[in-house]
């Protein structure tokens, strides 16, 4: 029914090789240790907005290089989850560990420390408008990280080729196809360096002729060993590059498993059910 | 009209007008701008009884025709012992004005400004200050900057309104020569086409501006 082939035939992106077979020599032990926490988890995240339960006590923990794809109908709770990780929106309980280092999200510093090191993708790009291709990657490069101008424009162009836009550095969005934009902000994201990325479904705003290059950067990334928690509705791509599958309903994580268990033919799971359904609509 | 009339009464007095206007108009513009971002940014973002205090301002000085407030500044407050001479009272109140009706235009452009790019700065970690410069702001004042020149060509006309406070203005020099020499129409036609160098330097450099600030996506011009 799905092929999967097409997304196994790209050759290996050197540039994102993970940098642990060498750097796994000269561990400290408290390196170590942060070594065998997953890179980022999520524990018992809930939410209401007035007297709405939007989130309810939902947990996800990602190892360093896994991928896992949160799916469900539209209104789930998927966007509140991944930006309550972030604190974009604040949790009402719940506690983020970023490599077993608990987030306190009451401190500002320790917040803005942490998003730097927790990249997100939106749904609507989200580019700065008033800036050129070049200068969306390097201005949080030199606003946040405090680089010079040279370096983080030299920085900034090394992203953008990283996502084949090398030739667009001097554009600004409103000159950029969606496909082009949200490749920017990869670069954008990519440039801080960050352990894990958030993406909150990055192809659902896309032309349908668009969604390819973009899932292309995800792909290559996942292969690289990029940790990502992404929203999503391409079922190939989850069923293809997913470690696991989270279905949301309601606030709820009701399955999760790997794509195997849950899209076995056959296998009765809801998410099966509700992919079938995406698919005739599609 | 004799050509002597015009060089030798009409050109002196409101060569000394215009003098009075451009005073008149320069002060007011710069600070009633920056009071109109204050005020602006404050209404937009602000706690929110300063957000009721900045409309019930704004309120009051566009429903308010600027004769009576200047009226106001100049004979009221007097009896409250605030004593302001005619230049300093029309000052005021053109700042005053211009503030509240800039705020509308700054207000408007700060609250346009898609909620997704400030989630998108948060996410990378930028703190309120740094955001607030390097993203909201160059962006609000692209979008104001229509609104806010248009705000700053009215202000030139208004600024007859002057003569209410007894200084000497433009406008003033003509209707006193007027008075006193009956020949309405030379003098007031004169009058007219130095208000209409004024805005149109205005409205040149405005433009240049606008042209100088363009970015791709926002305002028209290409
Ligand atoms: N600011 C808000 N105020 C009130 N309700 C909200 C707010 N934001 C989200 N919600 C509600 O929370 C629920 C979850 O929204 P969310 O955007 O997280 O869903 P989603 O799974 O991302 O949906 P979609 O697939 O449409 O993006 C929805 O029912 C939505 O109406
Ligand atoms: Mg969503």
């Amino acid at each position: 029914m799905h092929n999967e082939n097409q997304f196994q035939a790209t050759d290996s992106p050197a540039e994102l090789a993970p940098a642990e077979a060498t750097a796994a020599k000269s561990l400290s032990e408290e390196a170590a240790a942060s070594r065998r926490d997953p890179a980022l988890a999520a524990v018992n995240i809930s939410k209401s907005i007035g007297s709405r339960l939007i989130l309810d006590n939902v947990s996800v923990s990602l190892a360093r290089g896994e991928l896992k794809v949160v799916i469900g109908p539209s209104g789930a709770g998927k966007s509140t989850f991944l930006q309550c990780i972030n604190g974009l929106i604040p949790p009402d309980t719940g506690q983020v560990f970023l490599e077993g280092q608990s987030l306190n999200m009451r401190n500002k510093h320790e917040l803005r420390l942490f998003r730097q090191q927790v990249g997100m993708i939106f749904q609507d790009f989200n580019l700065f408008d008033h800036l050129t291709a070049l200068d969306n990657v390097a201005i949080a490069l030199r606003k946040v990280r405090g680089m010079s101008r040279q370096d983080s424009e030299a920085r900034a162009m090394s992203e953008l080729e990283r996502v084949g836009l090398a030739n667009r550095a001097r554009l600004y969005p409103a000159e950029l196809s969606g496909g082009q934009t949200q490749r920017v902000a990869f670069a954008r994201a990519l440039a801080m360096d960050p352990k894990v990325l958030l993406l909150d479904e990055p192809t659902s705003a896309l032309d349908p002729e668009l969604v390819g290059e973009v899932l292309e950067v995800i792909r290559y990334l996942a292969k690289g060993g990029m940790t990502m928690l992404m929203a999503t509705h391409q079922m190939d791509f989850a069923r293809a590059l997913a470690h696991e599958i989270l279905f949301m309903e309601h606030g709820r994580v009701i399955e999760s498993g790997s794509p195997a268990e849950l899209l076995a033919a056959g296998s009765g799971t809801r998410t099966l059910d509700f992919c079938s359904r995406l698919d005739l609509e599609l | 009209m004799e050509i002597d009339f015009l060089l030798e009464r009409i050109l002196p007095a409101l060569n000394r007008g215009v003098w009075v206007t451009i005073q008149l108009i320069i002060p007011s513009m710069l600070l009633g701008f920056a009071g109109g971002v204050v005020l602006g940014a404050l209404r937009a973002f602000g706690p929110r009884w300063l957000r009721r205090i900045g409309d019930a301002y704004t309120t009051v000085i566009r429903g308010v025709p600027l004769i009576i407030q200047l009226f106001i500044l100049y004979n009221a407050l007097p009896k409250l012992g605030i004593y302001l001479d005619g230049f300093a009272a029309a000052v005021l109140g053109f700042i005053m004005c211009s503030a509240a009706y800039h705020s509308e235009y700054i207000r408007g452009a700060l609250l346009s400004i898609r909620q997704g790019q400030l989630k998108a700065a948060q996410a990378l970690g930028f703190d309120k200050t740094s955001m607030l410069v390097s993203i909201v702001i160059p962006q609000a004042l692209r979008r104001a900057l229509p609104g806010c020149g248009n705000e700053f060509i009215y202000l030139i006309k208004y600024s007859s309104l002057a003569y209410m406070t007894t200084c000497v203005d433009l406008t003033s020099e003509a209707m006193k020569l007027a008075a006193y020499t009956y020949r309405f129409t030379e003098i007031f036609l004169v009058c007219g086409v130095y208000y209409l160098i004024l805005t149109s330097l205005a409205a040149w450099a405005l433009n240049r501006l606008e042209k100088l600030a363009y970015i791709p996506g926002f305002g028209k011009a290409k």
